[in-house]
């Protein structure tokens, strides 16, 4: 993990740990190993990534992919973010709402494969609803912390300035002071929604898609391409993770700059 | 402009056991516009929910609080308040903490960008109009606090232990600043302090509240010319009899 203020020796050294991996990768693939099936070697990958990328399928891959991703991450926004802010704020929506949320939640997103197909078919709004359900828990829960733990002064404060009204409190004081803490379940979400992709794509509702290719492959048993779609699903996990954190950092919480969060 | 009137003013809560708890009883009090009121007790004897009652924060069990004949029931536009806590809204800069209560009247931004100007100019921050509250001291933060509450132009500011959080320096230096913006914009303030040193360099007359509950104990006009000098004589001299005042037994015994 970088944490910032690393020094010139301490990313060179990483970077050394990185080659000396790719080197024990390829020693034992190529040395001990011996079987392209059982464990492809870098150069394998590497081969099989250029390959892929003669064809259209890799950007294909990724366009399917980011739908689903994005109907479940947009639907877990739209219905988290406001049943989180209703249970922070009202304490009755709060008593309501609880169990019910309580007896959903530990039931894991995969467990809801055959509902998917059922109501949504094979289809883009299956894969993402597979999606929306790992996204929608963190960004509610957080929503919903981040509301309760606003400190009370900040709400006194907004009444004695004219901010009296539970709609203008919550969209002057409430959404804003909790923010940060909506954003880092946001960011939850989009770490685990991405991890449901593969499965969310397994059954088969596109031809496309980076989860979909990695079954794929894994059927034709081509395990040099099924790396090289690990691969890609991970950098781009963390990709998005990297442009969440940069965009949320510097557009909406650059208050929280210069403060110990 | 800026008279209160307090009857029989009584706070109490019912606690789980079923028994009643008295935060403040039968407070009789008239304050006089721009008049410099500070209220003086020890930790706990309700001087908080006094003024969080006169703020319309907190509801009066049975009395009223009377501004220029109105009773107060709720938050009010004509009553201003700093809090002890920092209370500056973290995620707007400066300019928009100040000019939050004009935005929720519902006037644009350059009017009230405009209108709230001259209060930053007033606490003396004009140049921090664009930082955030996380870039400022703890005396800067409560300077804009002020700002923030005079901006709306009300006409009694409540102050609760405002500089408490303060170092010594700082605390001296923002009470000298807070009278000469008392004497600018004539104000009726009520400050509620457990500093003796405060209160008698601040007020012009000290209400020493008991130990709870609250009522008043003695009413105490300070009669010294400002500006005033802490190391005089005659200030040290009629801090000795506030001092003598508080340690009365009917100020000290519940």
């Amino acid at each position: 993990m970088i944490i910032g203020g690393k020094r010139f020796s301490d990313k060179w050294l990483g970077v050394f740990a990185v080659i000396i991996a790719l080197l024990f990768w390829e020693a034992m693939a190529v040395l001990v190993v011996k079987n392209v099936f059982i464990l492809p070697s870098p150069v394998d990958v590497l081969n099989a990534f250029l390959n892929l990328l003669k064809g259209d399928t890799l950007l294909k891959d990724f366009t399917v992919s980011l739908v689903h991703f994005g109907i479940g991450l947009g639907a877990a926004l739209i219905i988290g973010i406001p049943i989180g802010i209703a249970m922070g704020w009202y304490r009755g929506i709060d008593a309501f709402l609880d169990p019910i949320i309580e007896i959903i939640r530990p039931i894991p997103p995969l467990a809801w494969i055959p509902f998917a197909i059922i109501w949504f078919g094979l289809t883009d709004v299956s894969a993402g609803f597979v999606i929306f359900i790992g996204a929608v828990f963190p960004i509610l829960i957080n929503t919903y912390s981040g509301l309760r733990g606003i400190p009370r002064v900040f709400v006194e404060a907004g009444k004695m300035l004219g901010c009296i009204r539970d709609r203008d409190l919550i969209r002057y004081i409430a959404f804003p002071s909790a923010l940060p803490q909506i954003a880092a379940g946001i960011r939850i979400a989009s770490g685990v929604g991405w991890m449901c992709l593969v499965a969310a794509e397994l059954f088969g509702v596109s031809k496309y898609g980076l989860g979909q290719k990695l079954w794929h492959f894994y059927n034709l048993h081509q395990m040099d391409s099924v790396v090289v779609y690990m691969i890609l699903l991970g950098l781009t996990g963390l990709l998005f993770d990297w442009i969440f954190r940069y965009y949320i950092d510097h557009h909406f919480l650059r208050w929280r700059s210069g403060e110990v969060a | 402009m800026g008279g209160l009137v307090i009857r029989d003013l009584t706070r109490s809560y019912v606690r789980e056991d079923g028994s009643v708890l008295y935060a403040i009883e039968g407070i009789n009090l008239d304050i006089f516009q721009e008049e410099f009121i500070c209220v003086l007790g020890p930790s706990g004897c309700g001087k908080t929910t006094f003024l969080r009652t006169i703020a319309g924060l907190d509801n009066a069990t049975s009395g009223k609080i009377l501004l220029e004949g109105e009773e107060i029931r709720g938050p009010n536009p004509k009553v201003g308040i700093v809090f002890q806590e920092y209370s500056l809204f973290p995620w707007r800069k400066v300019i928009d903490n100040v000019a939050f209560g004009l935005e929720m009247q519902g006037i644009g931004r350059e009017e009230r960008y405009r209108r709230s100007q001259p209060y930053l100019d007033l606490v003396g921050l004009s140049q921090f109009s664009q930082s955030y509250p996380s870039e400022l001291s703890g005396g800067m933060r409560q300077r804009v606090a002020v700002a923030r509450a005079l901006a709306i132009e009300p006409e009694i500011l409540l102050m609760d232990e405002p500089f408490g959080a303060l170092d010594a320096q700082t605390r001296n230096l923002l009470q000298k600043e807070l009278l000469e913006i008392w004497q600018k914009t004539k104000k009726t303030i009520i400050f509620v302090t457990h500093s003796v040193d405060e209160a008698v360099y601040l007020a012009d007359r000290l209400v020493v509240l008991t130990p709870r509950p609250g009522r008043v104990c003695e009413i105490v006009p300070i009669d010294l010319d400002r500006p005033r000098n802490r190391t005089s004589a005659e200030f040290a001299q009629v801090r000795r009899k506030v001092l003598d005042l508080i340690a009365q037994p009917k100020c000290i015994l519940e």
